[in-house]
C-alpha cells in the first residue's frame, strides 16, 4: 500500500515536471507559435471536460455546447474591453461568466430535459445557434454585442496591474505571454480535473450513471432524475463559461463565427474519440485534436517545398483525414482511445457467458 | 384499521385510452396482496402510477394517510414506497455492487448500508460471486433477485413488484419468491402483479382480479383459488 503511495506520487511529480517544462521545449524546439498551439489545447481541454460531464456521465447529448463557451466569452468581452468602457477584474469576470454560462445551462436545461436521446440532441443544437445567432444581431436596436463584427480590443487576462500579454521577468527567465497563458490555463485544467474525478466516484457521480443507464429504474431508486440531469448541464455549462472566459482574455477578438455548430461538433469528437466518461481519455482527444490540425498545416509549406506548389488544401486535406480517423475509430475502437473500463464493457458485443 | 396504502376512485388515461378505470383498492400493512389479470389489463399501468412514475388521471392514491397521487416518483421511494418494474430495470452496465449501491441512494447511514449489502452477497451467493461483474451478465433470474434486494435497500415499508416471475425458470421462481417471503417475514408489506395467477394466489393474503381496466372481483387468495370463475379464466382448469 505504501509501495504504490509511493510511486504514485513519484509518477505525479514528474508529470507535474513534465507539464511545467513542456511549453519552454516546444518554444525552443518548435518555437513560440507551438506554445499557443498548446494554450488552445488546454482551453479545448477545458471544454471537453466540461462536456463529459454531460455527455460522457449523465448520457445527455448536447450538441449545442458551444453556447456555453460563447457565453461566457462575451460576459468577459463585455466587461472588460472598450465596448462598454469597462475593465473588472479577473477575479470578477471570470466567476459571472462561469455563473451565467450555468444560468443559460439551467435555462435551456428546464424546459428540454424531459425530452430524450435524438430529440434532446436537435433542442441543444437549436439552443446553440440560437444563441449564436442572438450574438450576430444584438447591435440594433441597442448596440450589445456589435454584431457580427464582434468585440476588439478585449483587456488581456490580467491580475491587477500585471497583465498577462506583456513579458514578465521571473528568476532570470523571460516568460513570454504564451507561456504565462499556457500556465494559468494549466491551473485552471488542473482544478478542473480534480472536480471532474471527484465527481465521477461522488454520489451524484452515481447518480448520473443510472440515469445514462436506465431513467425509470433511476427514479425508482429514489434518485431525482429531473434535478440531477440539469445539475449535469448546470456543471458543464459552467465549465464551459470558464473557458470561453478565459478564450476572450486570451484571444483579444471574440465574433459569433467563434462560436459556432462546427465547434460544437468538434468538441463532442474530442470526448468520442478519446474515450467518453473517461477523464485521461477525454483530455487525450482534447490535446490530439487540436494539435493534429495544426500538425497538418505545415503539410502547405511541405508541399511548396517539395512539389513547388500547393496540390492539396492543407484545410481539405485536415477535413479529409479528420473524417478518415473518425471512421477509422468507430471502426476499430468504438469506445474510444482511452475508454472508461465501464464504458468498455458496454462497447463488448454480447458479454453474456 | 386503517390501510397502508389506499387507492380511491383512480383513473389512469393514455391520451384517450383509459388504462386504468375507477379502481378502488386497499393493502393493510403487513398484508400480501396480488393483482392478477389477463395481458393488457391495466396492472402494470395501476403498479406504475402507485410508484408514481406516471400521473393519475383523477382519483386519489393515499399511502400512510398521505396523499402522494401527485408526487414524482423518487419523493415515493422517500415515503417508503419501493416499486420492482416490470422487466426488472437493472443498470446494466453497472456492476451488480453498484446496482446496490444505488438502491441506497437516499439513505445516509452508509456503514449500515454497506453492513446489508455484505448480507445480501452472503445470502444470494451468485450475487455475492459477480459482484464486480456488470449485472447484465447475471441470469434473468438472478436479475430479478438483484432488483428485489436493490429496491429493499431503500428500507421500504410496502414492496410493489410487476410481474416477478415473468420469464425465470421455474427453479428461479421459487428462490424469488422465497426471497419475497423473506422480506415479508422481515415487515414488509406486498403488493404483487402477476400474470401467474396460480403462483400469485399461493403465496399472498388476499387478492384482486383485473379486467379492462378494473377491478371485477376481490377476495382472500384462497377462496379466489377456489372461485370457479378465476379457475377457468385463469387457471386454465374447471369447466369448460
Amino acid at each position: 500500500m505504501r509501495r504504490r503511495q509511493r510511486s504514485a506520487w513519484i509518477a505525479g511529480t514528474l508529470l507535474a515536471i513534465g507539464l511545467a517544462c513542456l511549453p519552454l521545449l516546444l518554444q525552443i524546439g518548435l518555437g513560440r507559435s507551438w506554445v499557443r498551439i498548446a494554450d488552445l489545447a488546454l482551453l479545448y481541454t477545458l471544454l471537453a471536460l466540461g462536456l463529459n460531464i454531460v455527455v460522457g456521465y449523465a448520457g445527455l447529448l448536447d450538441l449545442g455546447y458551444i453556447a456555453f463557451y460563447a457565453v461566457g466569452a462575451y460576459v468577459y468581452a463585455l466587461l472588460d474591453s472598450p465596448q462598454f468602457g469597462l475593465h473588472w477584474p479577473l477575479w470578477a469576470v471570470l466567476p459571472l461568466g462561469a455563473a451565467s454560462a450555468a444560468l443559460f445551462g439551467v435555462l435551456l436545461g428546464a424546459p428540454t430535459l424531459r425530452l430524450r436521446g435524438d430529440y434532446l440532441a436537435i433542442v441543444t443544437l437549436g439552443f446553440g445557434e440560437i444563441i449564436r445567432i442572438f450574438l450576430n444581431n444584438l447591435n440594433a436596436p441597442v448596440n450589445i454585442t456589435n454584431g457580427p463584427q464582434g468585440i476588439s480590443l478585449i483587456d488581456p487576462l490580467h491580475f491587477g496591474t500585471i497583465s498577462l500579454a506583456a513579458p514578465h521577468r521571473l528568476a532570470g527567465l523571460t516568460l513570454s505571454p504564451p507561456l504565462q497563458y499556457y500556465y494559468l490555463f494549466l491551473a485552471c485544467v488542473l482544478v478542473v480535473v480534480f472536480i471532474a474525478l471527484r465527481l465521477q466516484d461522488s454520489r451524484i457521480g452515481r447518480a448520473w450513471a443510472a440515469i445514462r443507464e436506465d431513467e425509470l429504474a433511476a427514479a425508482a431508486s429514489g434518485i431525482p432524475v429531473r434535478n440531477v440531469k440539469l445539475l449535469a448541464f448546470a456543471m458543464g455549462a459552467t465549465f464551459g463559461g470558464l473557458a470561453g472566459g478565459l478564450f476572450a482574455g486570451f484571444q483579444g477578438f471574440i465574433s459569433p463565427e467563434s462560436f459556432n455548430l462546427m465547434e460544437s461538433v468538434m468538441v463532442l469528437c474530442m470526448i468520442v474519440l478519446g474515450g467518453m466518461g473517461h477523464v485521461p481519455g477525454v483530455i487525450l482527444g482534447a490535446v490530439l485534436l487540436t494539435v493534429l490540425p495544426e500538425a497538418l498545416r505545415m503539410l502547405g509549406d511541405w508541399q511548396l517545398n517539395h512539389l513547388g506548389r500547393v496540390v492539396a488544401d492543407p484545410d481539405d486535406l485536415r477535413m479529409l483525414l479528420f473524417g478518415l480517423a473518425l471512421i477509422a475509430m468507430m471502426l476499430f475502437r468504438p469506445a474510444g482511445m482511452l475508454p472508461s473500463p465501464r464504458h468498455r464493457r458496454e462497447w463488448r458485443k454480447d458479454a453474456r457467458p | 384499521m386503517t390501510a397502508l396504502l389506499a387507492l380511491n376512485a383512480l383513473t389512469v388515461a393514455y391520451g384517450k385510452l383509459h388504462a386504468v378505470q375507477d379502481v378502488s383498492l386497499q393493502v393493510a400493512q403487513g398484508e400480501r396482496v396480488c393483482l392478477i389479470g389477463a395481458n393488457g389489463a391495466g396492472k402494470s399501468t395501476l403498479l406504475k402510477t402507485v410508484g408514481g412514475l406516471l400521473q393519475p388521471r383523477s382519483g386519489s392514491i393515499h399511502f400512510a394517510s398521505q396523499s402522494i397521487g401527485s408526487l414524482p416518483g423518487h419523493a415515493i421511494v422517500a415515503r417508503g414506497l419501493a416499486l420492482v418494474p416490470e422487466g426488472r430495470g437493472i443498470f446494466n452496465r453497472l456492476s451488480v455492487l453498484e446496482n446496490l449501491e444505488l438502491g441506497a441512494w437516499l439513505r445516509r447511514d452508509r456503514a449500515a448500508v454497506r453492513q446489508e449489502i455484505a448480507t445480501i452477497c452472503e445470502r444470494f451467493p451468485r450475487l455475492g460471486e459477480r459482484r464486480n461483474q456488470p449485472a447484465g451478465q447475471l441470469s434473468g433470474g438472478e436479475q430479478q433477485l438483484l432488483a428485489i434486494q436493490r429496491a429493499l435497500l431503500s428500507r421500504p415499508r410496502l414492496l410493489l413488484l410487476d410481474e416477478p416471475s415473468m420469464g425465470l425458470a421455474p427453479m428461479m421462481v421459487e428462490a424469488v419468491f422465497s426471497s419475497l417471503l423473506d422480506a415479508h417475514r422481515g415487515g414488509i408489506t406486498l403488493l404483487l402483479v402477476e400474470q401467474n395467477a396460480q403462483l400469485a394466489l399461493t403465496h399472498t393474503d388476499r387478492g384482486y382480479v383485473m379486467e379492462s381496466g378494473r377491478i371485477t372481483m376481490e377476495n382472500t387468495s384462497a377462496a379466489l383459488h377456489d372461485d370457479p370463475q378465476v379457475r377457468a379464466a385463469y387457471l386454465g382448469v374447471g369447466s369448460l
